[in-house]
């Protein structure tokens, strides 16, 4: 009886140390214009190649700007970073969806959105929300540049298992609940170190109910549980999104790879080192009022009292963060009243989460108190698809802006981000100090509470639109 | 890499929990494409009480006085003593590169984030983590009108205090090897370049969908 991660990993095995040390095969390797210049700068000076060209698929999302594309890239540094991706990727003959290419846009939405994830992979990239394509049974784990270069040059990377978690969310989502709610609940009740050392398998009623957008959203924010690696099972609706997208098997292999896939579930009684149980019809919708993204409340809640909080270290960083967000405790999260709006990032930039914030601007405009609010697509096929479907039309008449794919105001290194003292109802995954822009106050929500912010001027429960 | 030898060194005590990589090199900063010249900017945004940039002098900045590394007892630490979960958030690699070029060899805390407990080995620098009691006893001694300063044997896994008491540290046996011996994970891998192919082989069959 094995976990769904024992089996991933047992199938990547190349060799074992005996302190379990392990070689693992890599088969899939995104790559963005940030973590990879000193990596392919290694390679160059060792003399090196890729081992397998075909493994990789490159894309610059972080420094590209979200508007006046024509114009290229206006901070020469930025412009040079991702010229250096481009130049890496020519030379060493890697695919890239550049800039201008209609495919690019965020790595984490792209890889599922072509395909070039599947179920059963090993997939890593330089940036730690690669859990994201865990969502689709994939072993999926952020590495940093050393190990870049390492998965370049030989295809593996060294390893150890981690111990294994499973998070069983049973019941249903109520109405107006969605996946951001569901994750933040969950990194609420276990602590932004809580998965620390664990792989995290997402399973339960609450989980085989959402879409693969929705897996996504919960698996991308398992590194801020701490953990590494966040999986769900395959099931039917794992294999109805995969099928026909670019990169997937078509004909006889791809009967051969649903045979292979159908199996990539946790065994009935297979040992977790760790359960977690949560009840969906509990969750309401969550908002972050903190520097944590541990420090989240129901939005139907206040922020919490430092007094309260036996722990005095953790009591110690309440202060600290209530002082940093220029907020008082027992304050309604309600009267909250944020100054920039922001629906994007890989946590929340796929055409559902679009969906669902444009459903809430439909006929309504942002409040005047918004300095901006700003819509950005996870890729430019996602902003095509919305804008067949008129999304940006409704965005637009409300007031909001509908900006060109990339990352964006999430970490702030384009141009988008927010001035010292600003405030920030944001779809994007960490609420750091100084995360979207130096002094800036991220308060983290999902998408239709994002735009229910928007045009209320203030953060409300979305449940009562 | 450099082998990682026995050495003494001063203890900066950061007294903070959760410290994550934006904190440790904010994110203008990743726009270089070096490994190197990060070590001005560690800290950044605590350490001076200007914004900044890239390509920007950092010697003539402001510093803030209130901040643990320029407190001029802790000039030339090399320990970076924290709290629990230190390195949270993103994979960045620049996060131990602007540590290793500050200075630091060796971070002390009961709790690490795994990618970056992980990117900090590959580039020579050793975490080490310990109780939560003995932490609060190193920040209490780190805090003295003279700075601390430790001892670090990864080859006996000892920190030696002042008064010549040793406090044991686990670290992963492979990993301790790579570090006493400077070894560069590539070289070890391609060692094993027929595994490698042999395993290829054998998925290709098996799984052809991953090799088209």
């Amino acid at each position: 009886m094995k976990t769904l991660y024992d089996k991933l990993w047992e199938a990547h095995i190349v060799r074992s140390e005996a302190d379990g040390t392990s070689l693992l095969y890599i088969d899939r390797h995104l790559v963005h214009e940030v973590t990879s210049p000193q990596a392919f700068e290694g390679l160059r000076l060792a003399g090196r190649r890729p081992w397998r060209t075909g493994a990789n698929l490159a894309t610059p999302d972080h420094n590209v700007p979200t508007q006046n594309r024509d114009e290229g890239i206006v901070d020469p540094i930025a412009r040079l970073q991702v010229e250096t991706l481009g130049k890496n990727c020519r030379e060493f003959g890697i695919t890239e969806f550049e800039m201008d290419d209609i495919r690019q846009g965020i790595v984490h939405v792209v890889g599922p959105e072509e395909g070039a994830t599947l179920p059963g992979m090993t997939l890593v990239c330089g940036d730690s929300h690669t859990a994201t394509h865990g969502a689709l049974g994939a072993l999926a784990f952020g590495i940093g540049t050393s190990e870049v270069e390492h998965v370049l040059a030989t295809q593996c990377l060294i390893q150890k298992k981690s111990k294994s978690m499973l998070i069983d969310i049973e019941g249903k989502l109520g109405d107006g609940v969605d996946a951001k709610d569901l994750v933040l609940a969950i990194i609420g009740k276990i602590g932004t170190a809580g998965g620390t050392g664990y792989a995290i398998e997402f399973a339960g009623e609450a989980i085989r109910n959402l879409s693969i957008e929705g897996r996504m959203t919960v698996c991308n924010m398992t590194i801020e549980a701490g953990a590494r690696v966040g999986l769900v099972a395959v099931d039917e609706t794992t294999i109805e999104y995969v099928k026909g997208r670019p990169y997937a098997p078509e004909g006889e292999v791809w009967d051969q790879a649903v045979a292979a896939w159908r199996d990539l579930h946790s065994d009935e009684g297979a040992h977790f080192d760790r359960i977690v149980t949560l009840d969906a019809s509990q969750i309401q919708p969550q908002m972050t009022w903190g520097t944590s993204p541990e420090m989240v409340v129901p939005v139907t809640g206040v922020v919490p009292d430092p007094a309260q909080e036996p722990d005095p270290a953790k009591a110690d960083g309440m202060r600290r963060a209530l002082e940093y967000m220029g907020l008082e405790a027992g304050t309604p999260c309600s009267e909250i009243r944020p100054d920039v709006v922001f629906i994007g990032s890989c946590t929340n930039s796929r055409i559902e989460d679009l969906r669902d914030a444009a459903a809430i601007a439909k006929g309504r405009k942002v409040a005047k108190s918004i300095k901006q609010a700003l819509v950005v697509p996870g890729s430019g096929l996602v902003k095509q698809q919305a804008e067949a479907e008129g999304l940006d039309k409704i965005f637009i008449q409300a007031g909001f802006e509908w900006r060109d794919p990339g990352c964006s105001m999430c970490l702030a290194m384009n141009a988008d981000r927010l001035e010292p003292g600003e405030r920030c109802a944001s779809t994007s995954n960490r609420n750091f100090e100084g995360r979207q822009g130096a002094g800036g106050r991220t308060h983290l929500v999902g998408p239709a509470m994002a735009a229910a912010a928007a045009v209320m001027g203030h953060f409300v429960d979305v449940r009562s639109f | 890499m450099n082998p990682f030898k026995r050495f003494t060194g001063i203890v900066a005590p950061l007294d903070r929990s959760n410290v994550d990589t934006d904190a440790i090199i904010p994110k203008q900063f990743l726009k270089s494409i070096k490994r190197t010249g990060f070590g001005p900017n560690l800290f950044d945004e605590w350490r001076y009480l200007d914004r900044g940039e890239p390509g920007v002098d950092s010697s003539n900045r402001p510093l803030n006085p209130e901040f643990v590394l320029n407190d001029p007892r802790y000039q030339g630490a090399q320990i970076l003593l924290a709290r629990d979960n230190f390195g949270c958030g993103s994979s960045r690699e620049h996060a131990p590169w602007a540590l290793d070029d500050y200075g630091f060899r060796v971070i002390i805390a009961p709790s690490f984030a795994d990618i970056f407990f992980n990117n900090c080995f590959k580039n020579g620098l050793l975490p080490i983590v310990l109780s939560t009691e003995i932490v609060d006893k190193l920040f209490q001694q780190a805090a003295g009108e003279q700075a601390l300063e430790l001892t670090v044997d990864l080859q006996a896994q000892s920190i030696i205090l002042p008064n010549g008491e040793g406090i044991g540290f686990e670290v992963d046996e492979f990993r301790k090897h790579c570090l006493l011996n400077g070894l560069d994970d590539i070289e070890l891998t391609l060692q094993h370049v027929d595994a490698i192919k042999s395993y290829e082989a054998a998925r290709q069959q098996q799984a052809p969908w991953l090799f088209s």
